[in-house]
């Protein structure tokens, strides 16, 4: 089981884009593999590097290496639900991720995995990446019991978080053995379940194979 | 209180609660080869079994070459990925339909045509077009790999209870104009995230009258507009379409079923969170011409200016997509000329949408400058396809007729565009590099996508039907 976060600081990088979407934060070639790990190297991979296989150094992330928190724009993770892209982004390094909102699958999945979605204002969005862009080093303290974000010189904005996931990522908790303990709940439902809807022992599919 | 049938279907799945956390049964998961693997290694190296095998059904289509005589396959991290799942599926004993079955097919087209997909369901699958089976009046999501697991372990899924938004859609379409088109510009109007964290109801004369076929793609879209539910309440079409499918009740069950899904549609006067209207009989044959579906213009218009576009992170949005399709500000949508023709996926590779296009294209050859292809959703509707003599309409046109998979929607397979190439595909999403990396995807209808194949550029498909 993961450990929880609570306060956490780290080095910031912008990427000032609106729905990016999981297709471009992890490309489909490389939703082969079987394995939930190596998916660091690939992320945005069409961006980030040149077709010589070089660093592409006008891609922002690019200029922000060593960075753990992401400062993005509205709609982030929009599209696929995979979830290859949430790996990719945690091998990277990124523990946070600040932006206006977020694709509703992407957020879930960011969760399960122990990163931190923010939803801040889009004016203080605005703000933060400015200041990315200027000081080139620079770091955020995101206080998560507190939902506050504080930089070195001052600056403090809220962020939104709904409370399920907060709990969560403080306390670490793994969701399966959550849910395991609702068995009995999960019991009553079986035996209420409708005895038309569908399993795969009715049905009368003629010589399907099952292999 | 009346209630939408997203709050019915809500409360009757509902088997736990704790401070804002919700657990849903889901009755029907349906598994695919991509996002299921870690989700079986994770169970197992914990030591935990799959709660029912008997409420999961498998199918590869995600990275299946479908080229004639697709076996076997030689990507070999493809293969590994397939034989993964196959061996799931055994070790577990799951119904599984797999490269030589006769019901192989995209998840989310053979669910439907199955009778697996019914009014009332709570449905799962790890891929965002889950919406789609919302057509059926099931409450239907995407979920990612962590979440299969969860449900593998648990049958439950943790949601949070969304919002509903009703989505209306009156009046009569023109001659031409499909449900792919209304999808479209309704995503044009409310943006690609105007439905996050909302459940999407599809209600209105214009989808009382629709086939179930075209529900199936207009919930299917739903995502694009950042919804992770798309529904529309059960009806008599629902019910001809089910009776007399493999997995559909028989006998006294269908009776009981009848009953339960009268009941579980919308009741009269239940309240929505919001409500958006669109009159669908102005609706035009529509063609995306950015990087993600909102980015959408009628045949008849052209992309706007730059300076049109008010909001800053939408028109340097528009501004990147322009550049990445190689199109100028401005430009008429007829000036758009297309190297491939994709007619295929889980959006519009049903039966009646191989139908449209084949109407299109009879008698006629693709241009010279084209490379098109048909790639049924299913292996049963290329096996009617076939009977109904599609596949010659399309040969003889000069299209490639395929086995079913999800092929050029995705480009997992060998199916991919070139650096560059420009193709006006029936799949749902036009993002950057999907389709191949540098590819350039327009969104468009199954009729639109014949006509650009014929003309070799975008047309009006109501001009020459
Ligand atoms: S056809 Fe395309 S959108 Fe549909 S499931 Fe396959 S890859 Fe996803």
């Amino acid at each position: 089981m993961s450990k929880g976060i609570t306060i956490y600081k780290g080095k910031v990088a912008y990427l000032d884009r609106s729905d990016v979407d999981t297709d471009q934060i992890m490309p489909k070639q490389f939703l082969k593999r079987v394995e939930r790990t190596g998916f660091g190297q690939f992320v945005f991979y069409e961006w980030r590097y040149l077709k010589n296989g070089e660093p592409n150094p006008d891609f922002e992330l690019n200029q922000f290496p060593g960075a753990t928190i992401l400062v993005t724009g509205p709609n982030f993770g929009c599209g696929s639900s995979r979830e290859h892209a949430v790996w990719g982004l945690k091998e990277y390094g990124f523990k946070v991720i600040i932006a206006p909102s977020f694709g509703d699958i992407f957020y879930f999945n960011s969760v399960e995995n122990m990163i931190l979605p923010c939803i801040v204002e889009m004016e203080n969005v605005k703000v933060l990446m400015q200041k990315t862009k200027e000081r080139k080093e620079y770091y955020l303290t995101v206080d998560l019991p507190n939902q506050k974000i504080y930089d070195d010189e001052g600056l403090v904005v809220d962020f939104k978080i709904d409370q399920e996931s907060k709990d969560k990522l403080i306390k670490g908790w793994d969701s399966i053995d959550l849910v395991l303990k609702f068995e009995d709940k999960i019991k009553e439902y079986e035996l209420r379940r409708p005895s038309f809807f569908p399993s795969t022992k009715m049905g009368s599919l003629t010589g399907y194979d099952k292999k | 209180m009346p209630k939408t049938i997203i709050e019915k279907i809500w409360d009757e799945h509902l088997v736990y609660e704790i401070d804002g956390w919700y657990g849903l049964y889901v009755d029907m998961h349906f598994i695919h080869e991509v996002t299921s693997p870690q989700a079986f290694e994770g169970l197992e190296l914990a030591g935990r079994k799959v709660r029912r095998p008997d409420l999961i059904v498998a199918t590869v289509d995600h990275n299946v070459p479908t080229t004639p005589n697709h076996l076997p396959i030689t990507d070999p991290i493809a293969k590994k990925q397939i034989e993964t799942l196959y061996k799931n599926a055994e070790k577990w004993g799951l119904l599984f339909f797999g490269l030589d079955s006769p019901y192989q097919g995209i998840v989310h087209v053979i669910g439907p045509e199955l009778g697996l997909t019914q009014p009332g369901m709570v449905i799962v699958c790890g891929d965002s077009h889950t919406s789609t089976h919302g057509a059926l009046g099931a409450m239907a999501f995407g979920i990612g790999t962590s979440e299969v697991e969860l449900v593998l372990a648990t049958q439950t899924i943790k949601a949070k209870k969304p919002k509903t938004m009703e989505v209306r859609f009156e009046g009569q379409l023109q001659k031409g104009v499909y449900s792919k088109d209304v999808i479209l510009a309704l995503i044009g109007k409310i943006g690609v995230g105007g439905g996050t964290g909302y459940a999407i109801e599809y209600t209105g004369s214009f989808i009382r009258n629709l086939s179930i076929e075209g529900r199936l793609t207009i919930c299917n879209m739903s995502i694009e507009a950042g919804a992770r539910v798309g529904i529309i309440s059960p009806d008599e079409k629902t019910f001809q379409y089910l009776e007399n499918k493999p997995f559909a009740p028989k006998g006294r069950e269908w009776e009981k079923a009848l009953d339960y899904w009268q009941k579980i549609k919308t009741d009269e006067d239940a309240k929505y969170d919001k409500t958006v209207i669109l009159d669908v009989s102005s609706v035009e044959p529509m063609v995306t011409w950015g990087t993600n579906p909102s980015q959408v213009q009628p045949i008849t218009g052209r992309i706007p200016y730059l300076s049109e576009i008010e909001d800053e992170f939408s028109r340097n949005a528009a501004k990147k997509a322009l550049q990445y399709m190689g199109l100028e500000e401005g430009m008429k949508i007829t000036d758009i000329k297309i190297d491939v023709v994709f007619i295929g996926s889980c959006t519009n590779a049903r039966i009646e949408d191989l139908r449209e296009a084949a109407k299109v294209v009879k008698g006629k050859k693709v241009h010279p400058n084209v490379r098109a292809m048909v790639v049924p959703g299913s292996t049963q509707v290329k096996l009617q396809a076939e009977k109904e003599g599609l596949d010659k309409i399309f040969k003889d046109a000069g299209f490639e007729w395929r086995e079913s998979g999800c092929s050029m929607c995705l480009g997992m397979n060998p199916d991919v565009l070139g650096e560059g190439q420009r193709c006006a595909s029936t799949s749902n999403r036009n993002f950057e590099n999907r389709q191949g990396k540098g590819g350039r995807t327009h969104l468009v209808s199954p009729a639109m996508a014949a006509a650009a194949a014929i003309a070799g550029r975008f047309i009006d498909v109501r001009e020459i039907l």
